[in-house]
């Protein structure tokens, strides 16, 4: 069989006598490149505004060469150095500091590895400031010399740091994202119990989510089948009633839950008039976590009825009828008709607000208090505050691992060929 | 026709081309970035203003991006593409960036110009000039402001804010370890002298904390400058902590019934920096050596209640322009206010920033 077609392939030929498979092959390859060069433009432009941003992320959250290039005659005789002798290192790794701190003092460059290392050791940004400043007068024995202008330079724990952080690559970022830290000998370790946030930090942020996402789903899936059963005029009318809001500007209506939330604010004074709690113990809405909750469900419940909304459009009211004709009650016809057929719209607008959820900072910032701020904030505190990009991008590609995880547990359990986006 | 067409075409594509060029020729595009709201309009009509009036060929673009200049520098720096020519920011953050390489050192004798009586720029400016990088334009500081209606007793002391019984109801302070953690320590006793000694060892963090601890429940914690003027006159809280222009703004021009409360005001300052590799040298020296002279510095105070940071300004602040009240009671500077203060210690934020950030939050979310 396979030879006969083989033969009759052999004996097909277009006019100009190539081979029809060879040219129908040629055909098609043009018109895949003609269709690949129609997305090139949008393949290269989430190359450069998507991915490329994430690779740079991952690799900040690692990448270490400052002090290794700055301190380029010293970092590398410190690594003979043995840090755990409890001796300072011995003359020449002094000396070749010193050749270092000179040259770091011309090129400006002395201050940003002090800052480097005091992201790990508090003292060092002074300590470098200070011995760049006496770099120039800096004399044999160097030892002595660096111990006169600056005693910490005499204590070994600074030196660990020094040997520790000056390897092109460092894991002290997550660690640091981690709540965790080098001990005194060198081991790695949890913080002191008063140190640790962002672990913490990461479990509120997810569970928050989780939360924010549950109840958007519980308040959305009424309104969306409203919506759809409602007259085209009717309907039309409440979608835009849920598009308004979506529409308006993040902040204000942020803002407009603090005038409506806050103690001396439109909720609370009403309660109050009507007696339901006592002037002088006002309800704490806002600054807290029930604020975050509260203003992120408002935000974020349009991106859970639209797609619920177009879902339960396409469904045909007749299903539920069937089921009634063959005698399920209304609430068997809802649960085993009605509800599989909306879980492709329920599972894009779940992952939808989970995912927008997590990365939230505006809103949280605003009226989250100290128990409803969330790791985006501190993500944006250390790229616009502290400058430690580094810490940055270690708690950013953490929570993007902690995405990609549920993603899949989500695709386990749910199934992306499931889901529909509207 | 064809032939009359080209060369019309021609003709006016030339003239437009020269039209461009000498536009651009005439006008140089400065971007200065500062913070936007009632701070950029002072500046606005104390120095860009007379300055365009006295240059037509400089064009001064504002940018309210401050907020994010530190970021912001840093990428642009790292992009190599710096298209700010001048920023505006407070002292900690200068010194940052100065020490990092991305900020021009400057000269100040020589860059700017002298008091009227002769004094060098250097000695006028003083204690303030807190790195090579920096000229100060202004002092403001960080205070408190409460509502007279709503305190039983006005507050009179630091001590007060940690006062529940005399002060009930809530406060606003700052998200962050920066001088709250000297409050707390005077408050507790500290002389303040010895503050930062006793911040720099573990007890001291922690007495501190203990002492903020006593009235956490108690606290609306803000972010952002406009957060406790707005608490306030929302009658939210009964007395926070903010910048004292801010305090100003609320209670001469929109009447509010708040008053200050100066007691242990933390002074801190405000200047410009040029970046490393920002457009426009010359024009920018000579905008700074105008904008940063005596006069202006002083002018500057009709619009808004910072404190010029030269000595020599001083005796020149005049009325307010639009509300005609006097100046200088309201400044922070004003010996009346400060009869107790403290100076942000830049040499101790900058090697403990980091690691009581992290304390202090640890300590806000247990």
């Amino acid at each position: 069989m396979a030879t006969n077609a083989a033969v009759i392939n052999e004996q097909l030929v277009t006019a100009d006598g190539v081979p029809l498979r060879t040219s129908l092959a040629r055909a098609q390859r043009r018109n895949r490149l003609r269709a690949l060069s129609l997305v090139l433009p949008l393949f290269l432009f989430i190359a450069i505004t998507f991915f490329w941003p994430i690779v740079d992320m991952l690799f900040r959250s690692v990448e270490n060469q400052l002090v290794g290039e700055v301190m380029h005659r010293s970092a590398p005789l410190l690594q003979d150095w043995d840090e755990s002798s409890g001796e300072l290192p011995d003359e020449t790794v002094f000396a070749a500091l010193a050749e270092d701190f000179k040259e770091a003092r011309e090129t400006k460059t002395s201050g940003k590895v002090g800052r480097r290392l005091n992201y790990e050791k508090p003292g060092f940004s002074g300590l470098f400031r200070k011995t760049a400043r006496k770099a120039p007068k800096l004399e044999a024995p160097f030892k002595d010399a660096f111990i006169k202008a600056d005693k910490k330079w005499g204590k070994v724990e600074m030196w660990q740091v020094f040997k520790r952080e000056s390897t092109p690559y460092t894991i002290s970022y997550y660690l640091a994202a981690m709540d965790m830290g080098y001990g005194d000998t060198g081991e790695i370790a949890r913080n002191a119990e008063n140190k640790r946030i962002y672990m913490k930090l990461f479990w509120r942020t997810v569970w928050i989510s989780l939360l924010i996402t549950a109840l958007c789903l519980l308040l959305a899936y009424p309104i969306s089948y409203l919506l759809s059963v409602l007259p085209v005029a009717k309907s039309n009318l409440l979608i835009i009633l849920v598009l308004l809001p979506f529409w308006t500007s993040l902040l204000v209506r942020t803002t407009a839950w603090i005038a409506l939330l806050q103690q001396e604010g439109v909720i609370n004074d009403i309660v109050v008039w009507l007696g339901f709690v006592a002037d002088d113990n006002r309800l704490q809405m806002i600054h807290n976590r029930t604020g975050t909750i509260i203003a992120m469900v408002h935000i974020l419940l349009p991106f859970m009825v639209l797609p619920l909304y177009s879902v339960m459009k396409t469904i045909p009211p007749s299903y539920m009828r069937a089921a009634k004709s063959l005698g399920a009650t209304p609430f068997t016809a809802f649960v085993r008709v009605y509800i599989p057929n909306t879980i492709a719209g329920v599972g894009a607008g779940a992952i939808l607000v989970f995912i927008l959820a997590i990365g939230y900072y505006i809103t949280p910032a605003l009226v989250g208090g100290q128990s409803g701020t969330l790791i985006s904030n501190f993500i944006a505190f250390h790229m616009s505050s502290s400058l430690n990009w580094g810490l940055a991008a270690a708690l950013g590609s953490i929570l993007l691992a902690v995405v990609l995880a549920l993603y899949f547990i989500y695709d386990k359990i749910v199934g992306f060929d499931n889901m529909k986006l509207g | 026709m064809k032939y009359l067409l080209k060369h019309t075409l021609i003709a006016t594509s030339v003239a437009a081309t020269m039209g461009l060029a000498t536009a651009a020729h005439a006008e140089t595009e400065m971007v200065v970035v500062s913070w936007g709201g009632a701070y950029t309009a002072s500046q606005q009509k104390a120095y860009h203003e007379p300055y365009m009036a006295a240059n037509s060929d400089v064009k001064i673009i504002n940018d309210d991006s401050a907020g994010e200049a530190v970021a912001k520098l840093r990428a642009m720096n790292e992009a190599g593409n710096v298209t700010w020519a001048l920023v505006d920011m407070v002292a900690s953050d200068a010194i940052l960036l100065c020490e990092e390489g991305l900020l021009e050192e400057i000269d100040h004798d020589t860059a700017l110009a002298a008091a009227p009586d002769g004094t060098l720029a250097s000695e006028d400016f003083g204690d303030m000039i807190v790195s090579p990088c920096y000229i100060p334009q202004i002092v403001y500081s960080t205070t408190f402001g409460y509502r007279t209606d709503l305190v039983k007793e006005a507050p009179t002391s630091i001590n007060d804010i940690f006062d529940l019984e005399k002060i009930p109801g809530k406060r606003s302070l700052e998200k962050k370890p920066i001088n709250n953690l000297e409050w707390a320590l005077i408050a507790d006793g500290v002389s303040p002298d010895e503050v930062y000694d006793i911040l720099e060892t573990e007890e001291g963090v922690d007495r501190a904390l203990a002492k903020l601890d006593t009235i956490k429940d108690s606290v609306i914690w803000w972010d952002k400058g406009a957060q406790t003027p707005q608490l306030l006159a929302d009658g939210e809280v009964v007395i926070g902590s903010t910048y004292n222009g801010r305090l100003f703004s609320v209670i001469e021009e929109e009447k509010q019934p708040i008053a200050m409360m100066w007691d242990w005001q933390v002074f801190d300052l405000d200047g410009w920096v040029i970046p490393k590799g920002a457009p426009h040298r010359e024009e920018v020296a000579k905008y700074l050596t105008f904008a940063t002279d005596t006069q202006r510095l002083a002018d500057q105070a009709k619009y808004i209640s910072y404190g010029p940071a030269r000595a020599s300004s001083a005796p020149l602040v005049g009325k307010h322009a639009d509300l005609g009240i006097e100046m200088s009671p309201h400044m922070p500077t004003a010996p009346d206010n400060a009869k107790n203060t403290l100076l942000y210690n830049y040499e101790f934020w900058a090697d403990n920033r980091d690691d009581l950030t992290e304390r202090f939050n640890s300590w806000l979310a247990q």
